[in-house]
C-alpha cells in the first residue's frame, strides 16, 4: 500500500547558521555566508572564495575513538543530524527499538584521502596511515559514521550523484517510505569545506573571480554571473510515513509530494535543457500536481552562465506564462554540492513555514534566457503552500523534489 | 636519545594522540586499558611508533606490549638495533 511520506525533522550545519533560527534569519535578511580565502589565494586557487562554514566542536558529544573515524563532512553531517532527530523528537531509546533508515548523500572524501596517502608516501609504509584514514576516506563515511553512532538499523546508503546528491538521498528515501519498505529514514547532503576537495574544480575554471567583492561573486540568473563558488556544510531531513508519524505524535512539517529524475545522457560537465524538463515534468507527475500549484521554485541555478540558462529554459519549458516565482538560494551560499539538495529543501521548508521568499542575492538583471523565469531579487512576504526544488549534477544526473505545506 | 627522553617523548605523544591525561600513564599500567585499546586502535599506536621512531612493531609482537614500560623497552631496544 503506498504510504504518504511526511518531514518531521531538519538540522543544518551551514555558511548562514548552525541552527534553523539562524538560518532562517540569514535568509530573510539576506545575507551572504561568503568570503574572501587567503589560505586559498596563497595555495594558488584561481578563485580565492568560498563560503565561512564553522567548524563543529564534537568533544562535548563524542571519544576521540570515534571522532578519529569521521572527516570534516561526516562531522558535519552528525551536527545537523542530532539536530534534525531531535526536531523529531526521535530519541535514541525509540530509534534503538526501531529499523531506522539512513541516505545520505556525498561524494567526495578528498582531504581524508590526500592525507592519509600523504603519510604513506613519506613514511613509505602503510602503517603510517593510522585506523582512521580507510573510514574517513571511503566515499561512504558520512553513512557509515552516522548509523554507527545513532545505532540505525535500517537501510544504510550513501547516494552519490555529483551536485544532486542530497536530492537523491531524500528522493530514495522518499520512494522507500512511500513503498513501505522504510517506516522512518534519516535523509540529507555533506559537502567538505576544505580547499582540497575544490582544487581541480577550481582548475576547471568555473569559479567566480569576482575576488574583491565576495558576497557579490555568487550570482545566480544574473547577466553578469561569472561562476559559481564553493560552499559546504551539512543538512539533514528526517522522512517517515505519515501514519508513523501520527502514531508517534510526531510535529510534521511538511509532505513530499513526489520526486522526478532523469539523466541527460549527454555532455559530462555542459549541461542541456531536456534532461532537466523530465525531471520536473516526471516530479509533478509523480506528485499529481499540476504546474499551477507550485507556488514557488527553489532553482539549482550556481551562478555559471550556461547552468543558469539551461535550466531557466527547462523552467519555462515547464511553467510557460505561470512564471512562479523563482529563487536560488546559492547566491547566499555558494554552491553546497553533495549538501545542496538537501540544504535546500530546509530552506525552502524554511520559507514555506514562515511566508516569505528569501530574495535571490545578487540577482539585478536578467540576460535574454534567464529573462524566460520570474527570479524575485528582494526578499518578500509571501505564502505558498507547495514548493519545487532542482538539483542538477555532473554527468548529467537531475533530480526534482515537490514539497507541500502541513 | 635516553631512556628518560624516550619515556617523555612517548607519553606527550599517548597523551595528544589518545586524549588521556599525564597521569594515566605508569610503567606498569596496562596500554591496553589506559589507551582503550582495540583492534582499531592498536594501528594508532603502531602508526605513531612507525612515524616517529621508525620503527615497525610486527603483529607477533604486539601480544609482549602489556605495560607502558613493555612500550618503553620494545622502542629503547629496536631504536639502539
Amino acid at each position: 500500500m503506498q504510504q504518504r511520506v511526511v518531514i518531521t525533522g531538519l538540522g543544518i550545519w551551514s555558511c548562514l547558521g548552525t541552527t534553523l533560527d539562524e538560518v532562517r534569519q540569514s535568509l530573510y535578511d539576506g545575507r551572504s555566508g561568503i568570503i574572501f580565502s587567503q589560505a586559498r589565494k596563497d595555495a594558488g586557487f584561481r578563485s580565492p572564495l568560498c563560503a565561512d562554514v564553522p567548524k563543529p566542536d564534537l568533544k562535548p558529544y563524542l571519544s576521540r575513538d570515534t571522532r578519529k573515524l569521521m572527516p570534516e563532512e561526516a562531522q558535519y553531517a552528525y551536527s545537523a543530524t542530532r539536530q534534525a532527530l531531535e526536531h523529531a523528537r526521535l530519541d535514541q531509546d525509540y530509534i534503538d527499538t526501531q529499523k531506522v533508515g539512513i541516505i545520505y548523500g556525498n561524494d567526495s572524501v578528498a582531504e581524508a584521502t590526500m592525507v592519509a596517502l600523504d603519510k604513506f608516501r613519506a613514511a613509505k609504509s602503510t602503517a603510517a596511515c593510522g585506523s582512521g584514514a580507510l573510514f574517513q576516506s571511503m566515499n561512504s563515511t558520512v553513512t557509515m559514521n552516522l548509523a554507527t553512532l545513532f545505532h540505525l538499523k535500517g537501510i544504510n546508503l550513501t547516494a552519490s550523484a555529483a551536485c544532486a546528491s542530497g536530492s537523491q538521498a531524500i528522493g530514495l528515501g522518499y520512494l522507500l517510505v512511500s513503498n513501505g519498505l522504510q517506516e522512518c529514514v534519516v535523509c540529507g547532503g555533506a559537502q567538505e569545506a576544505n580547499m582540497f576537495s575544490v582544487a581541480a574544480f577550481d582548475g576547471l575554471q568555473s569559479f567566480s573571480v569576482r575576488e574583491n567583492e565576495p558576497t557579490r561573486a555568487s550570482r545566480p540568473f544574473d547577466r553578469d554571473r561569472d561562476g559559481l563558488v564553493p560552499g559546504g556544510g551539512a543538512a539533514t531531513v528526517v522522512i517517515e510515513s505519515y501514519d508513523h508519524a501520527v502514531r508517534r505524535g510526531a510535529p510534521i512539517i511538511a509532505e513530499i509530494l513526489g520526486w522526478g529524475f532523469s539523466g541527460n545522457g549527454d555532455h559530462i560537465s555542459t549541461p542541456n535543457v531536456e534532461g532537466p524538463t523530465d525531471s520536473l515534468c516526471l516530479g509533478l507527475r509523480n506528485a499529481g500536481v499540476q504546474p499551477s500549484d507550485i507556488g514557488y521554485v527553489n532553482a539549482h541555478a550556481t551562478s555559471t552562465r550556461i547552468g543558469d540558462a539551461r535550466e531557466a529554459l527547462a523552467i519555462a519549458n515547464v511553467f510557460g506564462d505561470l512564471r512562479p516565482p523563482v529563487t536560488s538560494t546559492k547566491g547566499q551560499t555558494g554552491h553546497e554540492m553533495w549538501m545542496a539538495g538537501a540544504s535546500e529543501v530546509i530552506y525552502s521548508l524554511l520559507m514555506m513555514k514562515n511566508d516569505f521568499i528569501a530574495g535571490s542575492l545578487n540577482f539585478e538583471n536578467p540576460d535574454d534566457d534567464t529573462a524566460r523565469v520570474n527570479v524575485v531579487p528582494e526578499t518578500r512576504q509571501a505564502h505558498f503552500d507547495t514548493f519545487l526544488s532542482n538539483s542538477f549534477g555532473f554527468g548529467g544526473t537531475n533530480s526534482t523534489l515537490i514539497i507541500r505545506n502541513i | 636519545m635516553t631512556r628518560n627522553e624516550i619515556i617523555s617523548q612517548v607519553n606527550d605523544l599517548l597523551v595528544e594522540e589518545f586524549e588521556i591525561e599525564q597521569s594515566e600513564i605508569t610503567p606498569e599500567a596496562s596500554m591496553k586499558e589506559v589507551l582503550h585499546l582495540d583492534s582499531i586502535n592498536l594501528v594508532d599506536l603502531v602508526a605513531l611508533v612507525h612515524v616517529t621512531y621508525g620503527i615497525t612493531i610486527p603483529a607477533e609482537d604486539l601480544p609482549k606490549l602489556k605495560s607502558f614500560n613493555d612500550l618503553y623497552d620494545y622502542i629503547e631496544s629496536h631504536k639502539a638495533a
